[in-house]
């Protein structure tokens, strides 16, 4: 923070002349690269669609309002089944993450400098990818249907649910570890006395928590034909029957309303 | 019957905390190790039963020598060894017994371990330890709940179940009052007497060593120092160990400090 | 030897469960069994096409060893840049509008109208899914990367003002009331109280969010919204397992550089 004097005054300022015009130029930066950025979007859009949209939007508004409340019969599978799609594939994926958890962290892995790359690497990667594109991928392998749903969020939620978990191995308390050692207890019984122990309520809160994210994503797989109510809602907007679409989507705020609601309860119980 | 010879350790950061460290102890002796922090105590201790691997010499627990055994063997040696530490290390979100039985699990198989069914007899000794220390109505708190007297109760029937031969006690009442300190240092001596133990009290409270053990040895830079009794430990002993400082109002007010409460209780 | 002692000898030892009771937790053991069965009933998997699959799915794994960049590189190339000028642009717009849709959720410094609105705004854009409010930005919009912008913004702005409003509930309040007692107008306690306890936060969280706008611009492409995830979605449909493993390639590569950056930046600002 210079101070510089000037005319007699000691004036303050909060940088240099230099430090300023580095921010200044900076900014310029951001600036350009928002402003291509905008271009760019602009350009690629029809802006005659753009100014007619308030008029679609209450056509659209005018058709969707009341919703299809009958149609609700027709939902109770497709609800039954993303529930579980969600559920089947948070159990399969914690099943899965806890082993790569515990090669992934510093702290256990048996090679850090070989196992451990390859447990981060499968974190990195399953994360990275959104369950509708592991869906689509699993869609073309195995044909459409329930089950490439349950596989797609499970293979999402593993890099998810074994980064949280190795993080949380890796800020265990060493020294409970070094007294169940010193009794002499073996490798895996270190593990399930000094470690597990002090991982399960974190495992526990991860658990809780990526299935309320799964019930949320599980609604939409159905877009791609991975089952569930989402499959409800593509046929519904391909034929533009907008009541039942507005049903839907009700139905589908009430589920992740009330999967939070859940969630919240369990974690609340459980911490 | 453990017998240190040339222990040496050094730190990939090039520290050496232990220079060629030379001890016996006979059975059924408790000899209290003092010293500056950073003296190497903790370190001697870890390295006994290896949870810090010596980096030269040899360690001798009877006639098995320890160092460069393989993972069963020292598995076997540990269970000789009970260890007692300074924050307690308790496994927190287990019950009281399970961190007692926890003591045996170098003796169980990993599913009994796993499932919680150990022998009879464990449970039972479990249960006649915890009332020795006061703590059988605790037996299924779990260890969070226990104030910092009781838990190290617990820490002190962790390493006993182990029915080991020798105490490795590492700062036992750095983290408690006066008072419990003073509760704390009894019983682990009186359980000594009682079971014929030997152990090694690693522990920066002069005084409070003075009061309990027979042998005191005194670390500095990672060299053996003092090895004597508690009487022979002169102002001028204290000042080799520590550095400069008064040291006669030390011994002195311990003295009558020690006597007050002894005479209280 | 105490009586106490004499009672539990002998006895067997179990460890206190979770649920100390005993039907509940029978009834709840039991009901969990139930569930996983007749879930997995009527999954009906249709094990002879899973079969088929695995072929399939050895093509594809392979595939990712020999990833085809150039046979679909202008689709490539041009969906991947239009995903990141979605990203910058509605990370820009979105973290704009989220800062005084977060001042006014939070309810130590806001007047209890715009606290409700603004928490109104929020719960909305948390409920909705990206790619539901996409489907119905491009039913409204028309396709094209507008409605993907669009989308992206409106998350943004449901993501950030949240947590922007919980980090200045609970901000310390004594910094902020020195402020307010030297006399400071509103604006000023904000840029003075409450900007620089905050805002190491606030670009964490605003960078973490340009994370996630990525990995969520990949997916706008299959309704319409641009970006590369058209191109994905063509690939998978016509089983170009090459050219999809090099667009899944650059996805992770580009989420794993944002990682890297975010966690520099993460760790420059705290």
């Amino acid at each position: 923070m210079p101070v510089i004097e000037k005319n007699g005054d000691t004036i303050w300022h909060r940088r240099t002349t230099k430090q300023s015009l580095a921010h200044s130029a900076m900014w310029l930066v951001g600036l350009a690269i928002f402003a291509y950025c905008w271009q760019q979007i602009s350009n690629a859009t029809t802006w005659f669609f753009v100014w007619d949209a308030p008029r679609i939007a209450s056509d659209i508004w005018t058709r969707a309002t009341p919703p299809k409340w009958e149609y609700i019969s027709q939902l109770g599978r497709p609800i039954w089944d993303t529930l579980n799609i969600a559920t089947l594939g948070t159990l399969i994926a914690l099943c899965l993450a806890v082993p790569v958890a515990f090669l992934a962290a510093r702290n256990t892995t048996p090679s850090a400098l070989f196992i451990r790359p390859v447990a981060l690497l499968i974190i990195v990667s399953t994360r990275s990818i959104n369950s509708l594109i592991w869906a689509l991928l699993l869609i073309a392998i195995i044909g459409p249907g329930v089950f490439a749903g349950v596989v797609a969020i499970a293979i999402r939620s593993i890099g998810f649910c074994a980064k949280l978990l190795y993080e949380a191995i890796e800020e265990i308390d060493e020294v409970q570890v070094e007294a169940i050692t010193a009794t002499g207890a073996s490798r895996w019984q270190v593990m399930a006395y000094g470690i597990v122990p002090q991982i399960l309520p974190a495992f526990a809160g991860i658990a809780v928590f990526r299935w309320d994210i799964n019930i949320r994503e599980s609604t939409v797989l159905g877009l791609v034909g991975a089952g569930g109510i989402g499959l409800q809602l593509s046929a519904s907007l391909n034929v533009l029957a907008w009541p039942q679409v507005s049903l839907i989507l009700l139905v589908i705020l009430a589920a992740v309303v009330i999967s939070e609601w859940v969630s919240a309860k369990v974690r609340g119980a459980i911490i | 019957m453990l017998k240190l010879k040339k222990l040496v350790k050094t730190y990939r950061t090039g520290d050496q905390a232990l220079k060629s460290i030379e001890l016996e102890v006979p059975e059924g002796q408790v000899l209290a190790l003092i010293g500056p922090s950073g003296a190497g105590k903790s370190t001697l201790i870890r390295c006994i039963n290896r949870l810090v691997e010596p980096t030269s010499g040899e360690v001798w627990l009877g006639d098995i020598e320890l160092t460069h055994l393989k993972s069963s063997g020292l598995r076997r040696a540990r269970r000789e060894m009970g260890m007692i530490f300074q924050e307690y290390a308790l496994v927190e979100r287990l019950t009281v017994m399970e961190n007692v039985l926890s003591g045996r699990l170098g003796y169980v198989g990993f599913w009994r371990s796993l499932t919680r069914r150990f022998p009879q007899s464990d449970v039972d000794e479990a249960f006649r330890l915890l009332d020795r220390v006061g703590l059988l109505a605790m037996a299924d708190k779990r260890a969070d709940e226990l104030s910092g007297g009781q838990r190290q109760r617990v820490g002190i029937c962790r390493a006993l179940i182990q029915n080991p031969k020798l105490l490795l006690v590492d700062e036992p009442t750095a983290s408690l009052d006066p008072k419990t300190s003073r509760q704390i240092m009894r019983l682990i001596c009186e359980l000594c007497t009682e079971r014929g133990l030997a152990a090694i009290i690693n522990i920066h409270d002069v005084a409070l060593a003075q009061m309990f053990v027979q042998r005191v040895v005194g670390l500095r830079f990672g060299a053996v120092e003092f090895d004597g009794p508690p009487e022979a430990l002169t102002p001028d002993v204290l000042t080799t160990i520590y550095g400069e400082e008064d040291w006669e109002a030390t011994i002195k007010k311990v003295d009558d400090d020690g006597n007050e409460i002894e005479a209280a209780e | 030897m105490s009586t106490e002692l004499e009672a539990v000898l002998g006895k067997t030892w179990k460890r206190p469960p979770f649920i100390s009771n005993q039907l509940l937790r029978r009834g709840l053991a039991l009901a969990f069994v139930a569930y996983l069965i007749a879930a997995y009933l009527t999954i009906d998997i249709n094990w002879s096409r899973v079969y088929e699959g695995l072929d399939r799915g050895a093509q594809f794994a392979l595939a990712f060893t020999n990833p085809d960049f150039t046979s679909r590189a202008s689709d490539i190339w041009g969906g991947l840049l239009e995903s990141v000028i979605i990203t910058v642009a509605a990370s820009v717009v979105g973290i704009l509008i989220s800062i005084p849709i977060g001042l006014g959720a939070a309810r130590n410094i806001a007047p209890l109208p715009v606290y409700l609105i603004c928490r109104g705004i929020v719960a909305i854009s948390r409920a909705l899914q990206e790619i539901i409010v996409a489907i119905l930005l491009v039913a409204i919009f028309g396709f094209g990367p507008l409605a993907g912008f669009l989308t992206l913004s409106f998350a943004t702005i449901g993501f950030l003002s949240k947590l922007l409003a919980e980090d200045i509930e609970s901000m310390d309040r004594v910094q902020a009331e020195a402020i307010k007692a030297s006399g400071a107008r509103w604006a000023q306690w904000i840029n003075y109280g409450v900007q620089p306890q905050v805002m190491p936060r606030l670009v964490g969280l605003s960078i973490y969010r340009v994370d996630i706008n990525f990995r969520e611009s990949a997916i706008l492409g299959l309704v319409g919204a641009g970006g590369i995830g058209a191109t994905l979605n063509t690939a998978f449909d016509r089983y170009e397992y090459d050219t999809a493993a090099a667009i899944l390639i650059l996805i992770i590569v580009v989420v794993m550089a944002l990682e890297y950056i975010s966690g520099i930046v993460r760790a420059r600002v705290q």
